[in-house]
């Protein structure tokens, strides 16, 4: 089915249902209990981040994944999508169309620029080249660059900016084609409010197309010759191949994905600054791809949502709620307990983020994904001796 | 040419930090063959040993003196640090004056212990693994050691003053016939560069001049064949990695007067000494120390405002423009031997 075989159809039509179902799946508790209150995901702020990271990190896997490339500068496009979407915003009108589709084509030449550069290397020079130009657009973000990207305040819209294709009765919120992004349908069923918002359908859509596109990609030739460069590259070249137009392919690709991230978080909320292109930003994407399993399909998308849900749920945690979960214990066990997590949750979340991320690459380097492979293998070959016993039974 | 003179003492101060970490990147990878990215950690838990000493010889227990009254005439009270109370005011003064220099001794085993078990501990599973995941474990580990750092000692900078001596510059132009003001100094960049020449020294002679290091260099240059003559080399590798961390720890250390440490500067410091090991060399001493202080005094050449003028933003880039044009034209870097990383 589209051009999918039926396993990948199977985990296509799965990736579609939880992202279109994703309003109601992440809202498993009531939404005014206090379960609820700290774990429920299903609001759209969350949810669009969910998702555009998503976008990201399929971006960044087509890279790393499969050509073994490990690009430190991935935000840098990212930030440059973001501002090409603003100043769209600024220029044209608050339609989303356009500033997405700008974003796409201004991270895609960018990209080409940088990787044409950086792509001359491999190994760990490719990963220092790539950091030192995306630390480089942010230096000059701040510095010469502030006519364009306004500095420290942030690029945002004006109400004297000329916005040409603004007509009276146009909102002034992102919209596509008059309809609002933060516009939403509320429902309610018994204690549970289900939200679903026009702009996380719109990054959902595309969430599902990059899915889609990232499918292809990793069964087409061109993914063949890209995940051949990464076992050997060397051999690759005595047969005659010039890999270079493979990997700028590979690097741009992965740039525009980037860049339509950026667009799309412009456009759920038009406002920019050059502190998405610092290299935690992009080192945050290497971390999401590798928690959820690199070179996977499904990977670096349960790994951007893991780490966006942890970093909300964990950061809300404090030691209130904690005294709360544990009342049931004697007074000392639950000040002991609050002491000894009180460093990890609230504002040290990145500690956790940290200590996550180092188990995954010491003891599963494959991933979350990985993980869940070995379990699977584990309870199968249970299953299949629980019944391969049985089996040999009535021999006896 | 007093200003050139000016430019070149600005930038030595900021290329010998940058020299003596990347001296320890280097060392790493050309013993042990790992990237390591908690380097900058390792340079900010230096200096967190100045603040921690710092906090500790400040530590002061309150008596009531009775002659003394305060504005609203109660008996004052008075808090004494324990240090002056056990070594007399005068001796107590100064050694909470000189905390900075001090904790120099109590970083020295510290770090080095802390580089010790970090590679047992950790680094040394991943000798087999590709570079890629010895960045990523690494990287990791910088972020948890940043982390801890914040949790323990807030994320605003800590002032870390030099001993009083210090403070203040030093006329340095009037020494060559300059006007007086023209060629000021801050006295204490002025010892950290000599420090930087000191322990750079050490490290080279240590490694040229005894039996260790001469080991330690034939393991750099054919580990195999060091291994195959029955010496441990795996051991004396360990202990090395131990003398960069003790290296960046003493870098960080010093460093506190001129810029107050706080939980990111390790990171700060980690990107521009990659772009220095990567412009001096991949594995070469001399080429680490000779790009450090390079960058360093480039960097303040690209700050005046001649130069800013004529190239706007020149500043904040200069270090990775070269790092670029050197990576593009010359791959291994200044020093570089011809092999190793080219790729």
């Amino acid at each position: 089915m589209l051009g999918l075989n039926s396993r990948d159809f199977k985990l296509f039509v799965i990736v579609v249902i939880l992202t279109l179902a994703a309003p109601m799946l992440l809202n498993p508790f009531p939404t005014e209990s206090a379960i609820g209150q700290s774990f429920n995901a299903g609001y759209p702020a969350l949810m669009q981040r969910f998702v555009i990271f998503g976008i990201l990190a399929i971006g960044f896997n087509i890279l790393f994944g499969l050509t073994g490339y490990l690009s430190f500068g991935h935000a840098a496009f990212l930030g440059v999508g973001s501002y090409a979407a603003v100043w769209m915003f600024k220029l044209l009108s608050y339609n989303v169309l356009p500033a997405i589709l700008l974003s796409v084509i201004v991270a895609g030449l960018f990209s080409v620029v940088i990787g044409y550069v950086s792509l001359r290397r491999s190994g760990i020079y490719f990963s220092i080249l790539t950091l030192a130009f995306a630390q480089m657009s942010y230096q000059l973000a701040y510095s010469v660059f502030t006519p364009i990207t306004n500095g420290e305040t942030g690029l945002q819209v004006y109400n004297d900016d000329p916005q040409i294709l603004m007509s009276a009765g146009d909102p002034t919120v992102p919209h596509l084609f008059g309809l609002r992004m933060n516009g939403a349908t509320e429902w309610n069923i018994g204690g549970w409010t289900f939200i679903f918002e026009n702009g996380y359908y719109l990054c959902a859509i595309l969430l599902i197309a990059s899915f889609y596109l990232s499918i292809r990609i990793f069964r087409s030739p061109f993914g063949m010759m890209l995940r051949a460069i990464k076992s050997n590259q060397t051999r690759m070249s005595y047969t005659g191949l010039n890999i270079k137009p493979y990997m700028l392919a590979a690097f741009v690709i992965s740039g525009m994905y980037a860049g339509l991230a950026g667009g799309l978080l412009a456009a759920m909320d038009p406002l920019t600054g050059a502190e998405r292109m610092f290299w935690t930003a992009s080192g945050e994407i290497v971390v999401m791809a590798i928690l959820g399993g690199v070179g996977t399909l499904i990977g670096p998308v349960l790994g951007a949502g893991l780490i966006k849900y942890l970093e909300n749920i964990v950061s809300k945690i404090n030691d209130t709620i904690l005294h709360n979960w544990f009342a049931f214990m004697p007074d000392w066990l639950d000040n002991l307990l609050v002491t000894i997590i009180h460093p990890f949750i609230g504002k040290g979340w990145h500690l956790t983020l940290g200590l996550l991320f180092m188990a995954v690459v010491i003891f599963l380097p494959g991933g979350l994904v990985q993980g869940g492979q070995k379990i699977g293998a584990l309870l199968r070959r249970k299953k299949s001796k629980d019944t391969g016993e049985t089996a040999t039974k009535p021999a006896e | 040419m007093d200003a050139f003179l000016l430019q070149i003492l600005n930038g030595l101060d900021k290329g010998a930090a940058y020299a003596l970490i990347a001296l320890g990147l280097t060392l790493i990878f050309g013993t042990l063959g790992v990237v390591n990215f908690a380097h900058g950690a390792l340079f900010m838990i230096g200096a967190f040993c100045a603040v921690t000493l710092q906090r500790f010889l400040g530590y002061s227990f309150v008596t009531v003196d009775e002659t003394q009254t305060d504005f609203l005439g109660n008996p004052l009270k008075v808090n004494t640090p324990y240090v002056e109370a056990w070594f007399g005011p005068e001796t107590g003064a100064a050694i909470q004056d000189w905390s900075v220099p001090l904790a120099i001794l109590l970083v020295i085993p510290v770090m080095f212990f802390i580089g010790y078990v970090m590679e047992r501990g950790l680094i040394k599973h991943f000798y087999k693994r590709p570079h890629a995941d010895q960045i990523l474990v690494t990287f990791g580990l910088a972020i948890v050691i940043g982390e801890l750092i914040k949790s323990i000692y807030g994320a605003n900078p800590i002032q870390t003053p030099a001993p009083q001596m210090f403070i203040g510059t030093l006329d340095f132009g009037v020494m060559l016939g300059f006007d007086p003001g023209a060629v000021a100094y801050p006295m204490w960049r002025l010892v950290y560069f000599f420090f930087s020449l000191i322990i750079i020294g050490a490290v080279f002679a240590f490694l040229q001049f005894t039996t260790f290091g001469m080991v330690v260099r034939a393991g750099m240059a054919d580990r195999e064949t060091v291994g195959l003559l029955g010496i441990d080399i795996d051991k004396r590798f360990t202990l090395m990695f131990g003398m960069a961390a003790a290296v960046a720890g003493l870098a960080g250390v010093m460093y506190t007067p001129i810029l107050s440490p706080h939980y990111n500067i390790g990171m700060d410091f980690l990107v521009l000494s990659f772009v220095v090991v990567v412009v001096g060399g991949m594995g070469s001493l001399p080429g680490a120390v000779l790009a450090g202080f390079m960058l360093g005094i480039l960097q303040s050449f690209a700050s005046m405002n001649e130069v800013k003028a004529l190239i706007p933003g020149i500043d904040q880039i200069i270090i990775y423009l070269v790092a670029i044009i050197i990576l593009l034209t010359r791959p291994r870097g200044l020093m570089g031997r011809k092999g190793v990383m080219e790729e």
